[in-house]
């Protein structure tokens, strides 16, 4: 049976490991490679970078990091970040990524998804989204969360599914950063409105929350940064106890 | 041991070079027709889409090629559906190395692309020698091999499919075992002892 996935979520910026509290406050977690490495054996499906660098010529070092990352891991990774155009794609893929996500350059340019997922497939793209509740409804959000957009984010993410997206990266910015529990009510609305895999992002903060997205969230993966980082949820104790309540998983 | 991954359009083979690198082979990387014939084993990866993978492999006439050789050949995902008949992949005539159809998942049914880690039972080759029934390999695909007389490894989504199959020489497995943590490094070690 398709098992649920574990995917904690590397930021980058300038090649270091580092995440941010709501992406504010950013704390230095190490050398990327060393804990895709730890992350790899004790059990991690998959892993997320994201670099956050602000310069496109910091950002040329993720094509080398993304080469050592693969020479030292077999289980797949998406690289994320800045992401604006096919060739950027093929540097990554090249190096040995597996998916690129893409966020606000799809938002910005909506056939960038035609683009990547025509030239490559649509098992390499994840659109990310960044959703947060503004009155009554969900809206999509750019740079990081920070701006506003007026797409509503179902409507969103069902033009991208059509667009050629393999898989979405749900990110409630409500949630990003309270380990309170991950959105797990608009994560079903998503996982219902489309036909593809799903990711929840944002707020799981221990074995419960994830157990709750699975279950009534229905996410096809959870992924979660700090909290692996900084070892307040180990990843190989959660996936025993999600497999103890029945959720399919990979022990 | 020489070890050849055939090159044409559809493959990101860099994951696939270090996990070989880890078993302690340097592959080499051709669609030179003699390059691949002389070599003891032969990587098919793949990678996007069927129909241009497929005109890529006719323009270098390594259509012909690929369906002549004689030493143990592993595909690997869409290299696994290439090597069928056809796919129903926009409509994809394939090498028709191994005569089977290659369907896609039900939409509506399950997701699509079938993403994740899934188990595998009913394994019957060497190439599982010491991988346990209901291991788990990553596979990422929308098309699949129905269960047949070639299989020789079954996975469930939702219904049972091949999850590898083998004819003579010709292997082929639609998970990725490069990116299969040890089951997969475990599987590419038993080919390359074959």
């Amino acid at each position: 049976m398709l098992t649920k996935r574990i995917i904690p979520c590397l930021d980058i910026k300038d090649g270091r490991t580092v995440k941010g509290v709501n992406f504010v406050d950013l704390r230095d977690a190490g050398d990327p490679v060393e804990l895709a490495e730890r992350y790899t054996v004790e059990g991690a499906d998959e892993l997320v970078f994201l670099d956050i660098s602000a310069t496109l010529e910091k950002r040329k070092t993720l094509v080398e990091l993304v080469r050592k990352v693969a020479e030292a891991i077999h289980i797949p990774f998406t690289v994320g970040g800045g992401i604006s155009s096919v060739e950027d794609v093929r540097a990554l893929l090249n190096a040995g990524a597996d998916k690129v996500s893409v966020n606000s350059s799809a938002v910005k340019r909506p056939e960038l998804v035609n683009e990547i997922s025509l030239e490559f497939g649509a098992q390499c793209l994840v659109v990310a989204v960044d959703s947060r509740r503004v009155g009554e409804v969900d809206l999509v959000h750019t740079h990081g969360g920070t701006k506003p957009t007026e797409l509503e984010t179902i409507s969103w993410i069902k033009e991208v599914a059509e667009r050629g997206a393999g898989e979405i990266l749900l990110t409630s910015m409500d949630h990003d950063g309270t380990k309170a529990g991950f959105a797990d009510e608009l994560t079903r609305k998503v996982s219902e409105a489309v036909n593809i895999p799903v990711i929840a992002s944002g707020g799981g903060g221990n074995e419960k929350h994830f157990l709750d997205v699975f279950q009534d969230g229905k996410a096809d993966a959870a992924l979660a940064a700090s909290i692996f980082h900084y070892k307040e949820v180990e990843i190989m104790h959660l996936k025993n106890e999600l497999k103890n309540k029945n959720i399919p998983i990979r022990i | 041991m020489k070890v050849a991954i055939v090159k044409y359009n559809a493959g990101n083979i860099q994951s696939l070079t270090f996990a070989l690198n880890r078993l302690g082979v340097d592959p080499i990387l051709t669609d030179d027709a003699e390059a691949l014939a002389s070599a003891d084993k032969v990587i098919f990866p793949g990678q996007g889409e069927a129909s241009s993978a497929m005109r890529s492999l006719r323009e270098k006439g390594l259509d012909k090629v690929l369906k002549e050789l004689h030493q143990p050949f592993l595909g690997i995902c869409l290299g696994m559906q290439l090597m069928c008949t056809s796919t129903e992949e926009n409509n994809t005539e394939c090498l028709g190395i191994i005569p089977e159809k290659v369907l896609r998942f039900p939409a509506g049914e399950v997701k699509v692309p079938h993403m994740g880690w899934n188990d595998i039972a009913n394994l019957k080759s060497p190439i599982f020698t010491d991988i346990k029934d209901g291991s788990y390999l990553y596979f990422v695909h929308s098309y699949y091999v129905p269960q047949c007389d070639y299989t020789i490894a079954s996975s469930e989504y939702p219904n049972a499919f091949s999850a590898a199959i083998q004819k003579d020489n010709y292997y082929a497995i639609q998970p990725h075992p490069e990116k299969s943590a040890e089951a997969g490094m475990k599987l590419l070690e038993n080919f390359l002892k074959l």
